[in-house]
Order: structure tokens, then sequence, then C-alpha cells
């Protein structure tokens, strides 16, 4: 084993990552190119529709991907480790441990034959080598820390017994319990009723302060993103398309298909006039993913070049990065456009 | 629990009046007349009605139904036309002999077929998973009177082998009839256990790839749980529930089995004692025989139906 570097100023960088599934026919590449980094203790949230590869990417840091899916470029570095370097054996000891997952259904990502108690405490027997009695203990505490009533009831039962925010608690409890440095979050207030997904963000917002640990969220909304994230990846077709700090995504965000996302959000501060703002058409195929940028079939103000050419992640000096040809010195249309006024025209 | 078991027990009377009506009908109904056979054939027609009067054969059937029921209740039921025992004496040893058979076979059948439907659904469509399914399938089509005479013929008389193979000169191992040693009680069990390894093989195979794919598995493995593990103890409890259905209900039909494989072997089981008072239309004993068999299925029912709770925790018994 290489020893770990102490000095890392990011929990997690991944870099260009690729995951692909195989088909006899096709490579689908779910994930094309990922990058993204968490500083320590910090909360990124990755949002996208159905399909972008927000989940497969998430998969991909525990090395979780499934026959017929492959991790097949890239690096994932994990406190200055990459972890795609890692045996078998070395991902199970980080798994559970250093880095876990909370599931997006509470429902049905709990054992059904097994009691609460034995599903948490199965994280203490692995990886700190606790017996029954005392990982029975320690499963009551974390039950405890996340808020569910009577504990030393609930451990004994069994998740059929448990509501969905319950279940929900509990995963967040099997989840922490090793004191993990990374947790991440895949949708996990996505099944859940709206007043609980609130308490599920304040008691996830809440243990992230307390214990430090940095936390990638999955989600595909944005309200959650503005409460809960320091972070944004925004990400389309398995390519992140831009990724910036909260405050300035929700202020200015800079890429069409962003804005498209934030205009189809309801405005609770006023009445409708009208239809909500949509983004036209539908996220391509796998099959026929479009030669040049992913979101040009869809993009009010896509050229030629759109078309044509793939643009790359471009870096400016605040850090900040997009993935979109307006903002090229290359750009051959308008160079006065205005993506905000315009999505609104046009929608 | 208590209180599902007395349940279970009240609701088991239906079926057994259900079953004692049809045996008894079907009795009545196969052609040959009892009295005929217990005389012999040229015997003069007064001592055959003699005989049909004095077991009861003139009544009309109902009372003749009833009378048997009655007695059956107090644990009588009725003597042998043929030996003039009682027929729970009949049965008695026989009883033992044939449960023995059904559950060596489920046993047997239990771990050959959890072990290959593990080993098939852990690798899918790989050479092992194809051969281990297309065993079972043939193990499955065959019918076991055959595989019995085979077994006999290969392993109790067995083959002579060239003289160029070491240790063993010829491969009659085992012996082909009777029940008690080992010898002889291999072959029986596993003619009685291919079918039902076959069955429950396939039925693991595709319930583990069902419960496999579950998002609860992807948790063990985010958890850092051992793959092994994640097999045995994570997927393998939830992949059992419909297994052990099949297990129950294949225990059933061992017993049905038991009578063709008690007869190609020679085993003095209840499974012959059925077949040799069918020939003998020896009423009684076919009746009661089959009484208890049906008893048997029902206890066994039972029996898996408290092993379910024990399982899925989300079936509530009472």
């Amino acid at each position: 084993m290489t020893s770990t570097p102490k000095h890392y100023e990011n929990i997690l960088e991944i870099k260009e990552l690729q995951t692909s599934f195989f088909t006899k026919e096709l490579e689908v590449k779910a994930v094309d190119g990922v990058s993204f980094t968490i500083p320590k203790g910090k909360i990124l949230g990755v949002v996208g529709e159905s399909g972008s590869g927000k989940s497969i990417t998430a998969l991909s840091v525990l090395r979780l991907i499934e026959e017929p899916g492959k991790i097949v470029g890239g690096e994932i570095r994990f406190k200055g480790e990459n972890l795609l370097n890692k045996s078998e054996s070395e991902m199970r000891s980080i798994r559970g441990n250093e880095i876990s997952m909370i599931f997006q259904e509470p429902m049905t990502s709990l054992n059904p034959t097994f009691t609460v108690g034995q599903q948490i405490g199965e994280a203490y027997k692995i990886h700190q080598g606790l017996n029954k009695k005392q990982a029975t203990e320690k499963s009551i505490e974390m039950l405890k820390l996340v808020g569910i009533p009577s504990p030393e009831k609930r451990v004994h039962q069994y998740p059929h017994e448990l509501s969905g925010g319950m279940r929900q608690r509990v995963m967040i409890a099997m989840a922490l319990a090793c004191d993990p440095e990374l947790l991440i979050a895949d949708e996990p207030t996505t099944a859940l009723d709206v007043t609980i997904q609130a308490q599920i963000l304040d008691l996830m917002k809440d243990l992230q302060e307390r214990l430090g640990m940095g936390i990638l969220l999955i989600t595909h909304d944005l309200g959650v993103v503005a409460e809960t994230c320091d972070y944004v990846a925004v990400m389309y077709c398995g390519k992140v398309v831009e990724f910036t700090d909260t405050k300035t995504l929700f202020k200015a965000p800079k890429h069409p298909y962003t804005v498209g996302l934030m205009k189809s959000i309801p405005p609770h501060d006023h009445d409708i006039e009208g239809d909500l703002s949509v983004i036209q058409g539908s996220v391509p195929s796998p099959a026929e993913m479009p030669k040049g940028c992913r979101f040009a079939p869809r993009c009010p103000f896509a050229t030629d070049m759109c078309r044509e050419n793939l643009p790359d992640l471009m870096t400016d000096e605040n850090g900040n990065q997009i993935r979109c040809w307006i903002y090229s010195d290359e750009w051959d249309g308008d160079p006065e456009v205005n993506v905000h006024a315009e999505t609104e025209r046009t929608s | 629990m208590f209180k599902f078991i007395i349940r279970r027990i009240i609701q088991t009377i239906p079926v057994l009046i259900g079953v004692s009506i049809l045996v008894f009908s079907m009795m009545h109904l196969v052609p040959g007349d009892p009295a005929q056979i217990m005389a012999g054939e040229s015997a003069p027609k007064e001592q055959v009605e003699n005989i049909r009067e004095r077991l009861g054969l003139n009544e009309p059937l109902p009372v003749q139904y009833f009378s048997y029921i009655g007695d059956a209740i107090q644990g009588d039921l009725g003597n042998s036309m043929r030996s003039g025992r009682e027929v729970t004496e009949e049965i008695g040893t026989r009883f033992w002999v044939t449960v023995e058979l059904a559950l060596y076979s489920t046993i047997v059948a239990v771990f050959i077929g959890l072990i290959a439907g593990v080993i098939s659904a852990t690798r899918k469509y790989s050479f092992a998973d194809t051969s281990l399914m297309l065993i079972a399938l043939f193990g499955l089509s065959m019918p076991n009177f055959w595989l019995g005479l085979m077994l006999i013929q290969w392993f109790a008389i067995g083959i002579d082998l060239p003289s160029w193979v070491p240790f063993i000169s010829d491969t009659s191992w085992f012996k082909p009839s009777g029940w008690g040693s080992f010898q002889q009680v291999v072959l029986p069990v596993i003619t009685l256990g291919t079918g039902s390894a076959a069955i429950i093989a396939r039925m693991t195979r595709s319930s583990m790839l069902d419960v496999i794919g579950q998002d609860y598995i992807r948790t063990a493995r985010a958890k850092g749980v051992k793959e092994r593990i994640v097999i045995y103890r994570h997927a393998l409890k939830n992949a059992l529930i419909p297994v052990v259905t099949v297990v129950g209900l294949q225990f059933g039909g061992l017993l049905g089995g038991a009578v063709l494989t008690e007869t190609v072997f020679a085993v003095n089981g209840m499974g012959k004692l059925i077949i040799d008072s069918i020939m003998a239309r020896d009423f009684p004993v076919v009746q009661g025989t089959i009484l208890v068999v049906a008893l048997l299925f029902v206890f066994v029912n039972l029996l898996v139906d408290i092993a379910y709770r024990f399982l899925n925790k989300r079936i509530d018994l009472d």
C-alpha cells in the first residue's frame, strides 16, 4: 500500500472520468470526461436531467459499476490517491468507511430480512472489528444522532416497520457509522415528500458541519442545490457543462442549459403568467449523440460552429468552469448575445 | 404464532374431508369387486355374498362413508381385507420408511439445488451456468422410474471395468433393493431427489438473479461487505423465500414419487403399500394410507409457512 500524502486540499478530485456501458453493437458513454473537485469539508452538488450520468459518476467513485459497465479512463483522486489503482480489497476497506453512499430509494435500499441494527452494525463489524454487542450500542448512538426517536426500540425493528423518512435516516446513520471523510448522496430526498425532504437535508447539512466531511450531493432539484451546496457541477449527456460556486451559479448562470434549468423552476414569489418555460427537445439518445456540443440541438444560440465542434471545459480567472462556445474568443455568433434575455424571449 | 398453528390445524379438516370423499368414491368407481377377489375366481356365489355382507359392502355408499369416517376420527382406519390386520398397523412401520425416503431426498435436493442455483446465478451465462442448467433440465425431464432402473443397472448390478482401471474392478457399489443400510438408501434417494434438485436449482437461480439486482445488494457492497458475504448472507436469505415454497410443494411431490421409487427398489414403504393394495382392491388400506399421506402433506406445508415467518419478516402470521 502506498502511504497517504499528508497534505491534500481536495478530498475528491475527478479528472476526465470516462465510464461506458458496452452492448454487442455499441459503447454507450454514460460518463464522458467528467472533471470536478470537492475541497475538504465542502458540499458539491451535481445537477442534471435523468440520464446525464450523475449517478454513474457517483457509483464510479466507489467503483461499484456493474457489468456491462466499465470505467474506461480518467482519474479519481481521493485524498490525493487514485482510487482506480486500488485493489478490490483496498476498495472494500474504503467503502462504507472512508467514503460512504446514500441512495435514492430508501424503500428498497435496506435489506428487508435484517434488522436496522444488524445493517448499521455490519459497518462497525467490518471496518472496526467490533463484536455484536458493541456494534448494537454504536448503532443506537447513530440512530440517536440522526434523530430517530426511541432508538433502543428501533434498532431491533425491520425496515418495513419504518416510514420512508425514517428509513432514509437509517441509511444516513449507516453511511455515517464509520465517520467517512466523503459522503456520496445520490438523490437522497427525491423519493420523500417535501416536509421530510427539508428535514433530511437539514440533518445532512448539520451533520456535515459537525463531522466536517465532504459531500457529493447528486440531485436534479436546483432548490436543493441552493439550500445546501457550496459548489455546483451541471451535467449534460455525460459531461460537465458548468462548474462554479453556488452563489455565482444562481446570480449569473452562464451555460444556456443551466439558464434553461433555472427558467423552468416555477417562481414562488409571484404568479406565473402563461406557461412555464421549457427547454425545447429532449436529451439525445446515446446512439445518436451530436457531433459538436451535446446541447446544440436544443440550444437557442447554436451556430454551425456549435453543431460541428465540441467545446472544451474552459476555466476563468475565478476558477469557474464553462463548456460553451459563447464564452470563447472563437465564438462565431452574435458577440453581444445575452443568454438570459434570449432564453426569456424564446420561451 | 400459536394462534396461527391452531387456525391452520382447523383448516386441515375440510381438506381431509375432501380427500377422504375423493378417495372413497374413486375406490368404488374402479372396476373389480373386493369380495370376489378375496374369495377367489371360482368361489361360489353365496360365499362371495357372505364376504360382501361381512364387509358391509351392501350398504348404500353414504352409509359406508360415514361409518368409515366415524371410526377414522377415533383412530380406527378399519382392517385390511387382505391380511385382516388393522390398517394403522399396516401403515405403522412403513410410514417412517417413506418419511425417511422423502426427507433424505429433500435434504439432498435442497443441498445440491441451492449450490447449483447460486453458482449459476453468480456466473450468469458462463460455461458453468449453462452446463448446470442443462443438467437440471435433464434431471427434470427424466422419469424417475427410468432413472431408478438405470442406476440399478450401473451401480447395483454394476458394470465390469477394463483391467487397466486401478483399484476398482466393477461398479456394483450399492444394493438394488430394500431399505435401511447406507448401501440400500443411496440409489432410491438419488432417484427420488434428482427432479426436485433440478427444480430447486432453477428456482434458486432465477430468484437469486432477481435479488442480486436489488438496491439493498448495492447498499451492502457500498458498505464494504465482501462479495461472498453479499451473496450468501444478504442475497441468499432473500432469495430463499420463493425457494422454500417450492421445497414444500416438492416434498408433497416426493411422497407421490415415492410410489414409483419404492416399487422400483422394492422398498417396503407407504407407496408400495398403496400399489399392492390397489391391485388387491383392498379399500380400507388404500383409503387409510392416502389419508395419512394427505395429512403429512398438509403438515409439511404448515412447517413451510412457519419457516416463511423466519425468512420474511413482513409476513405476520397472526
